[in-house]
């Protein structure tokens, strides 16, 4: 049977965090009611003329900087021309042979544990244009409504080389990127509101073979799930039609969550000629060094330097490392913890972070940044448990106590709680005698060579101790005890 | 009053002789009287230009006019201006009701005090050189009402040349002020790309159009552009300059000047008692102080095909906006979306937009773009550089505006290439983004004739003086048409 080899490109578009519009002074607030965000140049008023957002044009600057590509010293808008009725002008302002972004790459971590991987993905280029606007079909009986607010906002076109060979590749790419533009501050990355979307391009071939195979182009994906369930679903068609004989034939395809299906919107034949040429509105976009230096110069240390710094520095491993540096405001938030917590706490500090925190917030639906559980109050936490002051048992009592607000500080929390762990041998002592003296059965079968035993007498002592017992003193003890 | 200059008017309501509701309400009763005759006018409306007039009259009082306050004034359909119908010459904007202005008149109204007496006919969209493809039906030229004016800035040049207004704005994508006022005995002139806003002045062909004035002398032109002028950040191709007195140099005298004539544009082609008109105002400047030289601009022959791709391709989507979803033309009845935008744009669209429509969308789609609108732009280039060279052995450049006087209402309109051929002289100065003038320089069986006068880059003032030291010497200018009244 043939080996399928998936290949897949990615062209996102990210909706840039400018306060006005991209040619327009008119604002890009999402959720205002509808047509209120849309001035004489957004509705393509007779006479109007676009005047470019420089704000939109350093967003781009940041990005190919973020990502080592080079800032095109002269790019060029065209227009893009096609008839919809929330294109206002007939034409989509973008930009076609020149671009102002071109190469770069990203590197991703693939996959978790033992099987995680780094790849290098490479981009083609990233170019500026506008949204167009929104069509709502429903509540206006058989007709149509057009909402302009959206017309005119910012995107930034990232397109990916086609260099993904699954879907798993493909959406830690888009994490990846999704977690850099908002890193450098470009793009809110609600996918929700439709600030960070992806069209895949899919394609299969053999194993081997070098030539790619016939794509078909997912369109308008808003979550990071549907583009998994999108390209699973659409490569084993694409399988399946080749194997029973059909050839693949370009198209331009739907997701349908629903369904979990892709169906064809447009084939090649359909395919528009949007009559490119240079938009002779506006001037070429000429972008000079010392623009360029300044950005730089405005750039946050960013996700590889951070995670390069994090597994040097720290001595983290790669996977943790990368998922610290998933979004800036976790990346910030543990290194507010380690700053207080001490570096020889880095890897408690990861754990803290990745795994208790991360599970918390989960529960509640919160970021990070929200977080009830301040980083100063985590590091309190993690120094307790290094001093012994608490077991890790009682740690996450202590963080429970934390996140209710049921004290300012661990130690507040330890104190007011008597959760002070005990550490005292003699007092131990006493406990363990008590409970070998009350459990007898338990110490036969123990001596009997039945392991399990142990860690039920284990279980005894520190029930006794209402679980603050140091567990190692704990442990030793009983040992010695029983060999005794 | 009729006949006075700019400079007259302005003096008179200094001295308070006559006031701007007078003054207005004088040209009102003018345009009310003879339109029905020229068709100058598509829209005028007495109280709102009397609001304005009263406004001026307040300023004036106040001490705190400009030179023009009060001066009434024509506006070309193609400037948008806040609360009047703004319509293009189109069925496509009949209804069109701007709700903004364009710098141009903001400038001219809240900056100026100028009257706007109504707005003027134009082919329609610009796209014409006769007044003839206007939706409102053709402009008479008021030399022969049997006659076009010219186009597209028709309207503005027919109402100017028989005083229903002291003065108009014109725009010129490939001469549609030039040639209008070559036909009508006025002065125009067409401004160096990017020196007046394009802001709301509807779009024909964005790399071409230019805002301009229309008066009766380079005097009162100067003056109506130094209203005009000035960098405006709502347009990216305007050019941030110090501004400029167009009235500065008027006076300066001729001496020296270098006068380059173009062999290109004094062999075949031209109506041989034009070109004899066109000569003997050579030949008096010569009397002024001026000596002429022979240019080459090789490369001409070439503007008139360089220009019907680069226009129609720039127009073709410019035009895409009025598809009838958010304002304008609708067509009445339709099934669904392709069929709205299709009966909305073959109803509201006339045959001479639709044909450059289609020319456009053709250089510009897959597989023709290279063949026509990058070679097109090739020769663009190829055509300024021509006149980076011949300015090297010239100050201004001299030529007739158009090959014939005023042709008669349909002689051309069913031959576009004719219609097109009328504006050889004038095109290629879009293309180069130079500016261009044409003054009144003598007649060819009672019908008016146009010099035209090109200067280098900016060179405005140069060519104000150029022709206002002519005018000082000659009565072309003032000559008025006989028989409208």
């Amino acid at each position: 049977m043939t080996q399928w080899e998936v290949v897949i490109g990615i062209e996102t578009h990210a909706q840039l965090s400018t306060v006005s519009k991209i040619f327009s002074g008119a604002s890009t607030a999402f959720g205002a009611e509808p047509n209120t965000q849309a001035c004489a140049v957004d509705l393509a008023l007779p006479g109007v003329l676009p005047v470019l957002n420089k704000k939109a044009v350093e967003c781009a600057i940041r990005f190919g900087l973020a990502i080592g590509a080079e800032v095109a010293q002269k790019s060029v808008f065209a227009r893009k021309n096609y008839f919809y009725p929330d294109l206002p002008k007939g034409y989509q302002i973008s930009q076609m042979d020149l671009p102002v972004v071109v190469g770069g790459n990203i590197t991703l971590q693939v996959g978790q544990g033992d099987k995680a991987y780094e790849k290098v993905v490479r981009l083609t280029r990233a170019h500026l244009e506008e949204d167009a606007g929104k069509s709502l079909h429903e509540d206006f009986h058989g007709k149509s409504g057009i909402d302009l607010n959206r017309a005119g906002t910012p995107l930034l076109e990232i397109v990916s080389e086609p260099d993904m060979r699954s879907s798993d590749e493909a959406v830690a790419y888009a994490r990846a990127l999704h977690a850099l533009v908002r890193w450098i501050g470009i793009c809110d990355g609600n996918m929700q509101e439709g600030s960070f979307r992806c069209d895949a391009n899919v394609s299969v071939r053999p194993k081997g073979q070098a030539e790619f195979g016939t794509r078909r182009e997912i369109k308008n994906l808003n979550s990071f799930r549907f583009l998994k369930e999108a390209i699973d679903f659409e490569v084993q068609w694409q399988i399946n039609e080749i194997e029973e004989g059909r050839n693949i034939q370009q198209a331009t395809v739907l997701f349908d969550p629903d369904t979990g299906e892709t169906r064809m919107m447009r084939s090649k034949e359909d395919a528009h000629d949007y009559r490119y040429f240079p938009d002779p509105d506006l001037l070429p976009l000429i972008i000079p060094a010392e623009w360029i230096a300044r950005v730089r110069g405005e750039m946050p240390e960013l996700p590889v330097q951070r995670r390069e710094r994090f597994a040097g520095d720290l001595g983290l491993s790669a996977y943790d490392a990368s998922a610290l540096t998933a979004s800036q405001e976790i990346a910030d938030y543990f290194e507010a913890v380690v700053a207080i917590a001490g570096k020889a706490n880095a890897k408690p500090c990861a754990n803290w972070v990745m795994v208790d925190l991360a599970a918390r917030l989960n529960k509640d639906g919160k970021d990070i940044a929200d977080s009830p559980v301040s980083a100063a109050q985590l590091a309190g936490l993690i120094q307790r448990i290094a001093d012994s002051t608490i077991s890790n048992n009682i740690a996450k009592k202590v963080f429970e106590a934390l996140w209710n607000g049921e004290g300012a500080t661990a130690d507040e929390v330890i104190d007011k709680q008597g959760l002070k762990q005990i550490t005292d041998t003699g007092a131990i002592e006493a406990l363990v005698d008590e409970v070998l003296a009350a459990n007898a059965a338990n110490v036969a079968e123990f001596k009997a060579g039945k392991e399990k035993a142990f860690n039920a007498l284990v279980g005894q002592v520190m029930k006794a101790a209402k679980g603050k017992a140091n567990p190692q003193q704990v442990n030793d003890l009983l040992k010695q005890k029983l060999a005794g | 009053m009729i006949n006075a200059s700019l400079k007259e008017l302005s003096l008179a309501l200094a001295a308070k002789k006559v006031s701007s509701v007078e003054l207005s309400s004088l040209f009102l009763d003018r345009i009310e009287r003879l339109n029905p005759t020229l068709n100058a006018f598509v829209t005028v409306d007495r109280e709102k230009s009397l609001v304005m007039a009263r406004d001026a009259d307040a300023r004036i009082a106040a001490g705190t006019a400009g030179p023009l306050t009060g001066i009434p004034i024509a506006q070309k359909d193609i400037f948008c201006a806040e609360g009047w119908l703004s319509t293009c010459g189109s069925k496509m904007l009949a209804n069109f009701v701007s709700p903004y202005d364009a710098t141009v008149i903001r400038k001219m109204h809240a900056e100026a005090g100028l009257v706007s007496l109504g707005k003027t006919n134009m082919d329609e969209f610009a796209m014409g050189s006769s007044n003839e493809t206007s939706f409102f039906g053709s402009v008479r030229n008021p030399w022969d009402t049997q006659r076009v004016p010219g186009g597209s800035s028709g309207g503005s040049a027919a109402a100017v040349a028989a005083r229903l207004a002291p003065a108009a704005t014109g725009t010129d994508t490939g001469g549609s002020i030039r040639q209008p006022a070559a036909l009508c005995n006025l002065t125009g002139l067409k401004p160096t790309y990017g020196v007046v806003s394009r802001y709301g002045m509807i779009a024909f062909a964005s790399s071409l159009d230019q805002g301009g004035p229309m008066a009766a002398s380079a005097e009162d032109c100067a003056l109506l552009l130094n209203t005009m002028v000035g960098f405006d950040e709502r347009d990216s191709t305007s050019l941030e300059r110090p501004v400029e007195d167009y009235a500065r140099d008027l006076d300066k005298p001729l001496d020296g000047l270098r006068i380059g004539l173009p062999k290109e544009f004094f062999g075949e082609g031209c109506d041989a008692e034009v070109m004899a008109a066109v000569r003997a105002a050579i030949a008096e400047y010569e009397k002024l102080g001026a000596t002429c030289v022979e240019v080459s601009l090789p490369n001409s022959h070439l503007s008139v095909p360089a220009y019907y791709v680069i226009a129609p391709a720039e127009a073709s989507s410019n035009l895409s906006r009025f598809d009838g979803v958010r304002y304008g033309y609708r067509a009445p009845e339709y099934g669904n979306l392709d069929d709205m935008y299709m009966k909305t744009r073959a109803q509201g669209f006339g045959a001479e937009v639709k044909r450059r429509i289609l020319i456009g969308a053709y250089v510009l789609s897959h597989g023709y773009y290279d063949a026509y609108y990058l070679q097109a732009q090739r020769i663009r280039r190829l055509i300024a550089n021509d006149f980076v060279e011949a300015f090297k052995h010239c100050d201004v450049i001299m030529s007739p505006t158009s090959p014939s006087t005023a042709f008669k209402l349909g002689e051309k309109a069913a031959d576009p290439v004719q219609m097109y051929l009328s504006d050889i002289y004038t095109i290629a100065v879009n293309l180069a983004g130079l500016p261009g003038m044409s003054i009144p320089c003598g007649f060819v069986g009672g019908l008016p004739v146009g010099l035209q006068l090109i200067g280098n880059y900016f060179a405005e003032n140069r060519l104000l003086n150029v022709a206002h030291r002519y005018q000082q010497a000659t009565d072309w200018h003032q000559r008025r048409p006989g028989g409208i009244e």
